[in-house]
């Protein structure tokens, strides 16, 4: 079709809008059409579906779906923060909020859902909020904030509910779910189940209110919320009466926003939605809608999977296509405050001839149902759904039996125990998956399309496969598959999948840390004979030695040791562009006293350095010689000075906030804890720095959000955060636990960092160590919470080990003449380097530049100028 | 004990004297001052090796400090400051053809490391 150029309106910049517009990009549909979005959102699109990770430490912009320089490209226009407001269809155009007009050939709505609020007295009061955008969530923050909130309610046990009341607990509120039906996410799993994911979620502190309905958001005298008045809806409800609550998140459901398409005269549903044909078009043949609005098969379809497939659908038929939607699996697997729930198929038994095999353990919470349905002529009994609560590890393995994709075991148990020997559900069965078997259901990616990528594409990891199929790239569910399918497939292919260390070592750091635990093997060269070949070099020595560290308690200039350190470790100071060193003292906590001040003070005077307050918290000098290290030392060990660690591989520092001896917002002491953590792992040798912070309440003064881990206080105790990174790559951490006290935060973190040293590479920060690790977060909690690896009581005794151990240095150093020997600048002469030369600068030395003294190179030939 | 020496100079050279042998550690460095220059030597089990101290990259005096090691065949060691390696036999840079650095002849006599004086 040539000529005439057209124009395609899209109402709608929301999760499937935009996936719409990707797909057109991608199948060049810019060469004739004109594509014009009205993005309603003062910001473009953006994943909905992580929503709450706002609240768990990303940024809106971490959330952003569009591509950077997207909508520069030729044929696409954006209006963002405008709203198609009218549509006339005779004339085929769209005039916006802000008046803008456009023709239309092809119109597509692609306009969402808005939350449902019941119309319930004071509803509109302020401190009244939703939960379903950037803006939503930001409000309730900054109110929550701003009016010193202390207790939340949300009105919804649903599914988006219980999210928003999770977002309420990181907020640090006492959180209260009221739900109208007798349990807790009626509409996707049955009464068994919610009674489990209940007590799991009262466990977590969170208030239950089932057969309760809202009457009433009660007011202060300046409009705001003050309290919630009940009115019991059964027998077994809560007691009628009040509730007194600061804030109040209406959750209670969505609907389709169809006013602008009503407005328009198309056909509606009978209790709302736009109703489309399978092409996904609407009474009007010019007029398309997708995503949450579209009642489409005859329902709404409130998940992101099947909006996508719609996207897909209508892509191809303006492309002149004959794609069609036929509906959608509504299978979920979902993480409800760390709680595994899961419901797919036909969950709750209603084919003819359905039973169920249950598990029901009320001492772990667990609750597990798989519906099968009548033997086949083969015997076997299909499997048709599911519920599964507490414990989803089999969700995938069963999602594919009940596609018919693998097939269901001989022995109906092992739906529920899956046989050992087949080693873990999610990598045992994956060679037996068929080739249409769906792995990524978002974007509907089959084993198939996955297995031709790694063997045909040449991806090789993950992110791979996620750049050139899109799978994983929608809620995140398929992820570990994607990756044990990568991994099969790679290892299928013959290729080695290898992470040696250097030339030195055919072993990786983890690996290398097992065989010096398990061989009791305690020095390098040892290690070197053994399993090693060469001399070793500068990258496996040092981690070698930062290992023996580690696992032994010998001082770390002792006797072979001493030749594996880089020149940090060796002189126990920070190697300059000169050539000097600096020194930098521990100050735990960040906490001084000004006689330590003092001190440090006439020590820089009396050695010539130079002084700063570093970004951690502590006080770092420069400009010092080889030969004036032991002597700096001498007099900070004297006033109780210990070494820092900047120089090493080790925990830095942990920086702190006043808290609550000082601040007026403070909740619990940050600082004594920031103290107590900093001396408890002071000195510990690991993969790379470790860096901590403790803020003294969720305003966050201390950063701890971006430490590789941080403690936060909260009302009930103390939120730790793990995982966290400033500097090259800046990464949120993420909650591990919430609202713990002080001894359950130290059992945490002593296996945390240990679990940490154990497995991360070289060189590698908590931060990147977790996105590479397996199962990601949840894997982590489930090792270091719930011991799932049964490893905790060794991690502990561990640390337990390094803990008594500890001492410090440098002060190990000058107590020791013969240690004290080896700082010299020359091993036969007392002169100093000609080449270290300082200039005076805002009162204070720095190191000369290059044109600001003698030439190295002549002074390298041994001729002084 | 094997007595070393590595690059002869052609003119009978002067030997300054370092530190006792016993005192080296393998595998690491020290630095001395031999006739205004400053020269790296370093031990290797019981071989003895000596370079120039200057670290051309960066600048500074700085190589005796680096980490020994070995890369194929090639002893050698990496300047602590940006880690560029130089072959301790020959002084060449082994990440850069165009670079060197000078070696210096070394010995032990009497227990006591020596370096030629050229
Ligand atoms: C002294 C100090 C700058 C200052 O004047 O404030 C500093 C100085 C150096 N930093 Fe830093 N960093 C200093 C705070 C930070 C911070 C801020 C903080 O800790 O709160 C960050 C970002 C936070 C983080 O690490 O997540 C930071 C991120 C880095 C990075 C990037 C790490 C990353 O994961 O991306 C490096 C490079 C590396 O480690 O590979 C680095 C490396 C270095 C080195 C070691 C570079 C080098 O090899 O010479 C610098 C030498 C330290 C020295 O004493 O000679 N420095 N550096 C700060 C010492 C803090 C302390 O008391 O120990
Ligand atoms: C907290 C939360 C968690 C969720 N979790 C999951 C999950 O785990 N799995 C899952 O599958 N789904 C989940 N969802 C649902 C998922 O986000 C939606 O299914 C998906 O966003 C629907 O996409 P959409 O494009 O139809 O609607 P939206 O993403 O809502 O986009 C519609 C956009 O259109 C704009 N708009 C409306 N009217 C106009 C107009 N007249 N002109 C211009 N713009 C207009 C709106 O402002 C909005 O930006 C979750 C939703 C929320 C809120
Ligand atoms: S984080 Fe610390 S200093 Fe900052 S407001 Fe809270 S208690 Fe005060
Ligand atoms: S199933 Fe959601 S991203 Fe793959």
């Amino acid at each position: 079709m040539s000529g005439r150029r057209r124009t395609l309106v899209v109402a709608g910049n929301g999760m499937v809008g935009h996936r719409l517009l990707e797909i057109l990009v991608e199948r060049g549909a810019t060469a004739e059409w004109d594509i014009v979005t009205f993005c309603e959102e003062p910001r473009v699109a953006y994943d909905r579906v992580a929503l709450s990770s706002l609240f768990a430490g990303a940024t809106a912009e971490d959330l952003e779906l569009v591509a950077p320089g997207f909508f520069d490209q030729v044929g696409l226009t954006v209006h963002v923060g405008d709203a198609v407001a009218t549509v006339d269809r005779e004339q085929h155009n769209v005039v916006s909020q802000r008046g803008v007009r456009v023709d239309y050939d092809a119109m597509v709505l692609a306009t969402g859902s808005v939350p449902f609020v019941p119309p319930v007295p004071g509803r509109d009061a302020r401190g009244c909020f939703v939960y379903r955008t950037v803006d939503d969530l930001e409000a309730i923050r900054s109110y929550a904030i701003e009016a010193g909130c202390r207790v939340g309610a949300v009105v919804g046990g649903g599914l988006l509910g219980l999210e928003a009341a999770n977002a309420l607990k990181s907020l640090g509120l006492e959180t209260h779910v009221v739900e109208f039906a007798p349990r807790l996410m009626p509409a996707q799993i049955d009464e068994r189940g919610s009674a489990a994911l209940r007590l799991r979620i009262e466990e977590l502190g969170v208030v239950v209110h089932t057969a309760t309905a809202t009457s009433e958001i009660v007011r202060s005298s300046d409009g705001r919320v003050k309290g919630m008045r009940f009115a019991a809806a059964s027998p077994d409800g809560a007691t009628p009466g009040d509730l007194p609550v600061d804030l109040v998140v209406f959750s209670a459901g969505i609907r389709p926003r169809d006013d602008l398409a009503r407005a328009a005269g198309l056909t509606m549903g009978e209790r709302g939605g736009i109703v489309v044909d399978e092409a996904c078009r609407t009474s009007d043949p010019a007029v398309y809608a997708i995503g949450e609005c579209a009642l489409a098969v005859g329902r709404l379809w409130g998940l992101v999977a099947p909006g996508y497939q719609m996207a897909a659908v209508v892509a191809d038929q303006i492309l002149g296509g004959d794609r069609t939607f036929a509906g959608a699996d509504l299978s979920t697997k979902l993480k409800l405050m760390g709680v595994d729930v899961a419901s797919f198929g036909d969950s709750f038994g209603t084919t003819p001839g359905a039973e169920a095999i249950t598990f029901d353990d009320p001492v772990t919470k667990v609750y597990k149902r798989v519906v099968v349905g009548p033997a086949a002529i083969t015997g076997v009994r299909p499997v048709l759904g599911g519920i599964l609560v507490g414990d989803a590890t089999m969700y995938e393995t069963l999602m594919q039996m009940s596609r018919g994709a693998m097939p269901t075991p001989e022995r109906l148990e092992e739906l529920i125990f899956p046989a050992r020997s087949a080693g873990s559900a999610s990598t045992g069965g994956i060679g037996a998956l068929a080739g249409s078997a769906l792995i990524c259901s978002c974007n509907t990616v089959t084993k198939a399309q996955i297995c031709a990528a790694v063997a045909g594409g040449g991806c090789t990891d993950v992110a791979g496969v996620k750049a050139c199929t899109r799978a994983g790239t929608g809620c995140g569910g398929c992820v570990p598959l994607v990756s044990d399918l990568v991994r099969f497939e790679l290892v299928a292919s013959g290729v080695e999948v290898r992470n040696d260390l250097c030339e030195h070592f055919a072993f990786s750091r983890q690996e290398l840390f097992d065989i010096l635990r398990a061989q009791r093997i305690a020095s390098f060269s040892e290690l070197l004979l053994a399993h090693g070949r060469g001399r070793g070099c500068e990258v496996c020595k040092p981690a070698v030695a930062s290992m023996l560290a580690t696992l032994g308690d010998a001082y770390i200039l002792d006797g072979e040791q001493a030749s594996l350190q880089d020149t940090n470790d060796h002189f126990l100071a920070n190697l300059q562009r000169d050539g000097t060193y600096s020194v930098v003292p521990r100050v735990p906590g960040g906490e001084i006293t000004p006689d330590q001040l003092i001190a440090i003070g006439h020590v820089a005077k009396d050695f010539g350095l130079y002084t700063k307050i570093t970004g951690g918290q502590r006080i770092d000098l420069f400009g010092a010689r080889v030969d004036q290290l032991p002597h700096i030392w001498q007099r900070l060990v004297e006033v109780g000075m210990e070494s820092g660690h900047a120089y090493g591989k080790a925990l830095r520092t942990v920086k702190s906030c006043v808290g609550r001896n000082w601040c007026r917002f403070g909740v619990q002491d940050s600082t004594a804890l920031a103290i107590e953590l900093e001396l408890r792992y002071r000195g510990l040798r690991s993969p790379h720095k470790v860096k901590a912070a403790v803020s003294g309440c969720s305003r966050e003064c201390a950063e701890a959000q971006s430490k590789d881990f941080g403690v936060i206080a909260t009302e009930q105790g103390w939120n730790l955060y793990v995982c966290g990174n400033g500097g090259l790559k800046p990464q949120h951490a993420v909650l591990l636990a919430g609202d713990i006290d002080r001894e359950t935060v130290i059992r945490y973190l002593d296996r945390f960092l240990m679990f940490y040293i154990r497995t991360a590479d070289r060189l590698e920060r908590t931060a990147t160590w977790l996105n590479k690790l397996e199962g990601g977060l949840d894997y982590l909690r489930r090792v270091v919470i719930d011991d799932c690896l049964g490893l905790c009581a060794e991690f502990e005794a561990d640390m337990a080990g390094h803990v008594a151990r500890y001492r410090c240095e440098w002060k190990e150093t000058i107590e020791d003449p013969e240690r004290m020997a080896r700082f010299r600048t020359f091993v036969n002469s007392d002169e100093t380097d000609a080449n270290v030369v300082f200039i005076s600068e805002r009162g204070q030395p720095r190191p000369a530049y290059a044109d600001e003294k003698p030439d190295p190179a002549l002074l390298a030939l041994g001729r002084t100028p | 004990m094997t007595i070393t020496e590595t690059h002869a100079h052609a003119l009978a050279p002067t030997w300054v004297e370092v530190c006792p042998f016993d005192w080296l550690i393998s595998g690491r460095g020290v630095c001395a001052l031999v006739g205004g220059r400053q020269v790296a030597v370093f031990r290797v089990d019981d071989e003895l090796f000596a370079l120039s101290n200057f670290d051309p990259f960066s600048q500074t005096f700085v190589l005796s400090r680096g980490v020994v090691g070995s890369r194929g065949d090639h002893l050698k060691v990496a300047s602590p400051i940006f880690k560029q390696s130089f072959d301790l036999r020959t002084g060449a840079c082994l990440d850069d053809a165009t670079v060197s650095v000078p070696t210096y002849a070394a010995r032990v006599a009497d227990g006591q490391v020596q370096v030629a004086c050229p």
